[in-house]
């Protein structure tokens, strides 16, 4: 069935072939990467909302400028090996060459993607613990960032957020202002299932687990708006678990507490005492 | 060839009678209606604070339970063991011969349970994937219900626990099933019966779970989520008897391959003469063995917190949420390397054959599926990032998970070298094996996205993630599945499979396949999270885009189904027994393969990517019947 095996030649060509696929990788490369890096990276997401954003801006900025390249090569590999080595589709079955291994190949391939992928865990790990990155580090972080400090508990509850404030007598609003410029530690916690708090344009996102205090930190910058979102699904109305939150002026924020607690004397008082968790059992709730 | 006496057959009325599935599924509603008034005679109230306390939730699960056993029993699942228990002599098979009833019972032949397999996991295939086209109906508009919002979960709950569930046997079942033995030179698998069982399990789970919908459905998605699937509704219970059925079904499957690899190889076939398929379902086979019990056990914990009062998993009661995440993740990314493993083993089976290319690296390849396997195990808290679990281990996960890419670049490395100064065929089967590699790739390039902790706060829950896993499992096995089918069907069943048909099918796929996901890569990149049935009005057009493209690929399935039923039913064109000039063994069979695979046991001298070398044949099935031509 099969035709006579087919003999290399010397000079039959495959170092042409290696090096036209070698060429055309590079120059892909050499352009799409810092096309992607100028160009994509500044719209990439988060935006630039807080220190935090900003970081996962640059994380991701890294990474899809580190794909590009890997991308490019699977691409010129593959264009060039699909179109250069088809088989007369009309023709006798012909075998191609017996290559069976190449140690050569094989040595530089795993070093070099063990290099790369060291390169990438050290990377994300050392942009994980400069300022935690947004993410919900559990109750005892370790990603700390000292500042201007202001503390906010996020209580889940199927399906909203509401927010409290214990440095300005524990007031309990539904809406989420921050000051600009100031680290925001955020406490998040659920009266029932799991939720997640997840505030788009600042970057944090972290998981609201009944019974838990999940920190995540966050370094306002100017005055914006953002958007919040569950990102856990937490039930039926779990698609509508979505708000925005405002980062304003030092000042307007000071004003904004001062009528909020207005607003809320009267029920201030049935509200429960401050903790960092909250048991969904009416008989503990606030313990 | 083989000596089959030709009984006569008798009446209709009489082959009714007896173990066959009418009876199993009269047995089946028998059991589940027992169950029921066991469960209610015993009457567990519900007390906890989040159940219905109006409910008997032990009604339904022991409703299933007792279902099941009946209708594995109208099969005729026990009466070998009780025939052995009566003193009959132990034999191997059985209702092997006769006609197209094979197909619809009990059967040890490990050829017609391949074949059911197919159908069946065919099926709910297709049920699953209309399930995301009823997702995307929803999706057409930002803030319309076109289902009401239970409704819209149940079915995100559907599609997403069938595709998992169901497709971990996506290609085990059919071509593990049918081709382990052929390639490794058997007679039968290890364990005849348990392969039978493990497919009738599957087929009652995924009509459990369609039950589901009766009982109110479930909102937790696949991963039911503690404590969230303890305050749900009865449906939760087909999700979690479903479930365990699967994780059943699975473990049993992984221990026959396992066994029937280890231990039934024909003489001469060393470990490294081994298909590379065949590794690939080793792999598998241990990630199966090794994880499925932690499912079942996750569920049975879930299910005696819902109806025995236990709070393993209810935090106000001293439980906690974390044990369930950790405990269903530690099952669920082996998980997906089950669906994802077979897939990288059916690829890099067909690109020799159609580069006429030895396969490149071959020790490589192997050490890649194996260390994908191993891996697998120590990477499943990257699901938990920013969960708030471990905090400080994540440097440790993002490594583990990074490492992965080093054993799936082998298989990027032997396909891509296998490729190199081929001769390349475009058969259909193989447009699917190198679209693998594309799909795969932006599959795994988007998962470093997710496997680097500060990225993952920015796509953690959103549709990036959602898009990352459906390029990988829809992209990665899914694609694979009908390379597979395109390449072995003729095999499996002595027909042709219309070229031209499959090559509309390929590309209507591949095309509409990447229209439709990539798009979910940008909204989930603009906050877009998944499993919602609202979104930002900005968003629309990009959802809208998705669902177009989403119908348009359901209709490319449907003309799969149209070349299927036309090639195999009405067209019955003969296929040549080895269509695709394929060195390995079982092209050296007749197509379909005789009922006792070879009349002598093969003795292996080489691998079978013997392409362009002076080997004798891979295999010698001495006495065989030449190929029907």
């Amino acid at each position: 069935m099969s035709a006579p095996p087919h003999t290399p030649q010397p000079g039959s060509g495959w170092t042409v072939h290696a090096k036209r696929v070698l060429v055309a990788w590079i120059v892909l490369s050499a352009v799409a990467t810092p096309l992607v890096w100028f160009l994509l990276g500044p719209a990439l997401p988060p935006g630039k909302g807080s220190v935090q954003a900003a970081g996962q801006v640059f994380d991701n900025t890294v990474l899809v400028a580190f794909v590009t390249p890997i991308i490019s090569l699977l691409v010129v590999f593959f264009v060039y090996v699909l179109t250069q080595f088809r088989a007369d589709p009309s023709a006798e079955l012909v075998d191609g060459p017996p290559m069976r291994n190449d140690s050569t190949v094989q040595t530089t391939w795993v070093a070099v993607t063990s290099v790369a992928v060291l390169f990438l865990a050290g990377f994300g790990t050392y942009e994980l613990l400069k300022d935690g990155a947004g993410g919900g580090q559990g109750p005892a972080p370790i990603a700390k960032v000292s500042g201007r400090n202001l503390q906010v508990q996020v209580i889940a509850q199927q399906w909203e957020f509401t927010y409290r404030y214990p440095s300005y007598g524990g007031l309990e609003t539904s809406q989420l202002v921050l000051p600009a410029d100031t680290t925001v530690e955020l406490h998040v916690t659920s009266l029932d299932a799991t939720h997640s708090f997840w505030a788009l344009q600042l970057g944090v996102k972290a998981d609201a687990n009944p019974g838990e205090d999940n920190i995540a930190y966050v370094q306002t910058k100017g005055a914006r708006s953002f958007d919040i979102h569950c990102a856990e699904l937490c039930g039926l109305w779990h698609g509508y678990m979505y708000d925005t939150g405002h980062v304003v002026p030092a000042s307007q924020f000071t004003a904004w507490i001062k009528q909020q607690q207005q607003v809320f004397a009267s029920v201030a008082k049935y509200m429960p005492r401050y903790s960092t968790i909250y048991y969904p059992d009416p008989q503990r709730r606030g313990g | 060839m083989s000596s089959i006496a030709v009984e006569a057959r008798p009446p209709v009325w009489r082959r009714l009678v007896g173990f066959n599935l009418l009876t199993g599924i009269l047995l089946g509603i028998v059991g589940w209606y027992a169950g029921w008034y066991l469960a209610h005679a015993i009457h567990a109230a519900s007390l906890d604070y989040f159940a219905d306390i109006d409910f008997n939730e032990l009604s339904i699960v022991l409703a299933y339970i007792f279902g099941v056993i009946g209708f594995l029993v109208g099969l005729g699942f026990l009466n070998y063991p009780f025939a052995r228990l009566r003193g009959y002599p132990p034999t191997l098979r059985e209702k092997e011969t006769g006609g197209i009833g094979r197909y619809f019972g009990l059967c040890t032949d490990h050829k017609v349970v391949g074949i059911q397999y197919l159908i069946g996991i065919g099926l709910f295939l297709f049920v699953g994937g209309l399930n995301a086209m009823l997702i995307r109906v929803e999706l057409l508009r930002p803030n319309h219900q076109v289902w009401p919002a239970g409704t819209y979960l149940t079915l995100v709950g559907i599609h997403g626990t069938m595709m998992m569930g169901i497709m971990t046997s996506g290609i085990l079942g059919p071509f593990g099933n049918y081709l382990i033995p052929l390639l490794i030179g058997a007679r039968r698998m290890a364990f005849p019966r348990i392969e039978a069982l493990t497919f009738w399990m599957l087929m009652a789970g995924g009509v459990i779970l369609e039950t589901t919908i009766f009982f109110g459905g479930f909102p937790t998605g696949w991963t039911g989520y503690a404590p969230l699937n303890i305050q749900a509704n009865a449906g939760m219970d087909c999700y979690i008897i479903f479930f365990a059925l699967v994780g059943i079904s699975m473990c049993l499957l992984g221990l026959n391959m396992i066994a029937t690899i280890v231990t039934m190889r024909a003489p001469g076939l060393t470990w490294t003469r081994l298909p590379i398929f065949v590794w690939g379902v080793l792999s598998t086979s241990a990630l199966m063995v090794l994880s499925a019990p932690v499912l079942i056990a996750t569920l049975l914990m879930a299910l005696l917190d819902r109806t025995a009062q236990t709070n393993f998993f209810i935090p106000s009661q001293g439980g906690s949420a974390f044990l369930y995440e950790n405990l269903f993740w530690f099952f669920g990314h082996p998980e997906v390397y089950i669906l994802a493993l077979p897939g990288f083993g059916i690829v890099l089976e067909l690109l020799p054959v159609f580069a006429r290319k030895p396969l490149w690296g071959y020790r490589l390849a192997v050490a890649g599926m194996m260390g994908v396997s191993l891996l697998s195990f120590f990477v499943w808290q990257h699901h938990l990032f920013v969960s708030g679990i471990n905090a400080d281990v994540r440097p440790f996960y993002i490594l583990s998970t990074e490492l992965i890419s080093i054993p799936t670049g082998f298989t990027f490395l032997c396909g891509m070298m296998t490729l190199w100064r081929g001769r390349i065929r475009y058969t259909v089967p193989m447009l699917f094996a190198l679209s693998w590699f594309f799909n795969f790739l932006i599959g795994g390039l988007t998962g470093v996205f997710l496997s680097d902790a500060p990225s993952d706060v920015t796509t953690h829950g959103s549709f990036f993630s959602m898009a990352h896993f459906h390029y990988t499992i829809m992209g990665g096995l899914v694609f694979a599945f009908f390379g597979g089918i395109y390449y072995w069907v003729p095999k499996m069943t002595g027909f042709q499979l219309n070229e031209r048909l499959g090559k509309m099918h390929f590309w209507s796929m591949f095309i509409l396949f990447n229209l439709t996901f990539f798009p979910l890569f940008i909204a989930g990149l603009l906050g877009q999270p998944r499993r919602v049935v609202t979104y930002p009005q900005s968003l629309q057009f990009l959802n809208d885009w998705v669902s177009v493209c989403a119908f348009l690929l359901g209709t490319s399935m449907l003309l799969f189904l149209y070349n299927f039923v036309k090639s195999l039913v009405f067209d019955r064109i003969p296929a040549p027994a080895n269509p695709w000039g394929s060195k390995s063994i079982e092209w050296q069979l007749p197509s379909p393969v005789p009922v006792h695979n070879f009349d002598r046991i093969p003795v292996f001298s080489g691998d079978p990517y013997g392409y362009g070398e002076r080997s004798a044949p891979v295999a010698v099935p001495a006495g065989a019947p030449a190929g029907r031509d």
